[in-house]
């Protein structure tokens, strides 16, 4: 494994390819749960969490259960003359593996960690609903990533998410205080906050990789 | 409850983009040009409307607990085929329009819609419910796409409109330009709604 592309997968999902400033993906949370700092770092672990389990899970079930390669596992269990092309049903099966990942890793923290559980908890039902996860997903398979990339990306997408919100938390934390026109006043002023940072991590594409 | 009024709160009352504030995503990503705009629109809006039909129909055998997974999985059916039918037929839309063809399964204001709407009522209003929301939707999609096409690149659905001396404000086909466009247009309406009741 060339550490060397990783590396590149990495900086491209944090800061060239923002999930949340350059591909408008898990646009929701970041609004709504950018008001203050605690709850946004909150809101990042878990979606760094549950993005890189989910690139896993769905690059897994991708690869051995609904392309069509000598490797599928209904090919093998039914010995099937040919193997079967199920690639059409990846929409449905990446959002029920999601939604169920999501209950089943909120059941385990639960089981395991009750302090965690406290801090993540209430955020874990909302992410079923991120269309940053299901976007990740659909990413790596866009991108031809292999199993160790797609995990990666996972990882380096979900902190790129955390980054925006949690400069969004400190700016909006801000924000309260400041005299803004009245029709301006909360969700309008974000998205202003959110086009500026936008305009900033633009600077970015620049870079040679 | 009218059908009139059901079928016209999704535009302006309701609006899901502008009053609800739902379906961002898809909403910044894909109004840099008016072509992609409405074909979001129409796609969503179909699934909007089947999806709300479905649920409607099933309502009364569902049950309460498991009512979320079913409703996705109504709504991913109908996604599929939207996504199947686009690459069959619209090839170049659905590459532009990219994942976001797929991420409709994830977009609020469906499963919003389901939930708040169609699990609770008859199958026409929930029709009329689903028509308009989805109308609604893709009205907003379109003008904010008409703002940043024209301002962002000159043209109008692809075709040029600016005098040759226009010179486009490139910012605004970029990503920043979606957030700073739709950050103003929701404190214009804002700034309306507290206008008209003063």
């Amino acid at each position: 494994m060339d550490l060397n592309h990783l590396f590149v997968i990495t900086i491209s999902a944090i800061f060239i390819n923002n999930f949340v400033l350059n591909r408008f993906l898990g646009i929701c949370p970041y609004i709504g749960v950018s008001k203050n700092m605690d709850s946004a770092v909150g809101m990042g672990m878990a979606v760094v969490f549950v993005m890189t389990l989910a690139s896993m899970v769905t690059w897994l079930i991708y690869d051995f259960m609904l392309k069509p390669t000598t490797s599928n596992i209904f090919y093998i269990i039914f010995s099937a003359k040919e193997p079967p092309d199920l690639t059409y049903l990846k929409t449905i099966a990446f959002i029920l593996v999601i939604a169920s990942l999501v209950q089943f890793v909120e059941m385990v923290v639960q089981k395991v960690s009750p302090t965690l559980y406290k801090s993540l908890g209430i955020y874990l039902p909302l992410i079923t609903t991120n269309c940053a996860i299901l976007g990740v997903a659909f990413l790596n398979l866009d991108e031809n990533f292999n199993f160790i990339e797609s995990i990666v990306n996972g990882f380096a997408a979900g902190v790129g998410f955390t980054l925006a919100l949690v400069l969004m938390a400190g700016i909006r934390e801000r924000l309260e205080l400041a005299p803004i026109p009245k029709p301006l006043r909360g969700v309008p002023i974000a998205f202003l906050m959110a086009g500026l940072m936008a305009i900033a991590f633009l600077g970015f594409s620049g870079l040679k990789l | 409850m009218s059908m009139m009024s059901e079928f016209s709160k999704g535009f302006y009352k309701e609006n899901p983009v502008f009053k609800l504030v739902l379906g961002l995503c898809p909403t910044l990503a894909v109004s840099n040009s008016v072509q992609n705009a409405i074909g979001m629109g129409v796609a969503a809006t179909f699934v909007l409307i089947m999806s709300n039909v479905i649920v409607s129909l099933i309502r009364k055998g569902v049950p309460k607990k498991i009512r979320i997974p079913i409703y996705i999985v109504v709504i991913a059916t109908f996604v599929t085929i939207v996504d199947l039918v686009m690459a069959g037929f619209a090839p170049a839309l659905h590459k532009s329009l990219g994942i976001f063809v797929p991420l409709i399964v994830v977009n609020c204001i469906i499963l919003g819609r389901a939930e708040a709407f169609a699990g609770k009522n008859p199958v026409f209003y929930s029709f009329l419910d689903g028509l308009g929301m989805g109308l609604g939707f893709t009205f907003a999609l379109t003008i904010i796409s008409i703002v940043r096409e024209l301002l962002g690149n000159g043209s109008l659905w692809g075709v040029p409109l600016m005098p040759p001396s226009f010179e486009p404000v490139l910012l605004l086909i970029l990503p920043p330009g979606a957030f700073l466009t739709l950050g103003l247009f929701l404190g214009f309406f804002n700034w309306l709604d507290a206008k008209r009741d003063a």
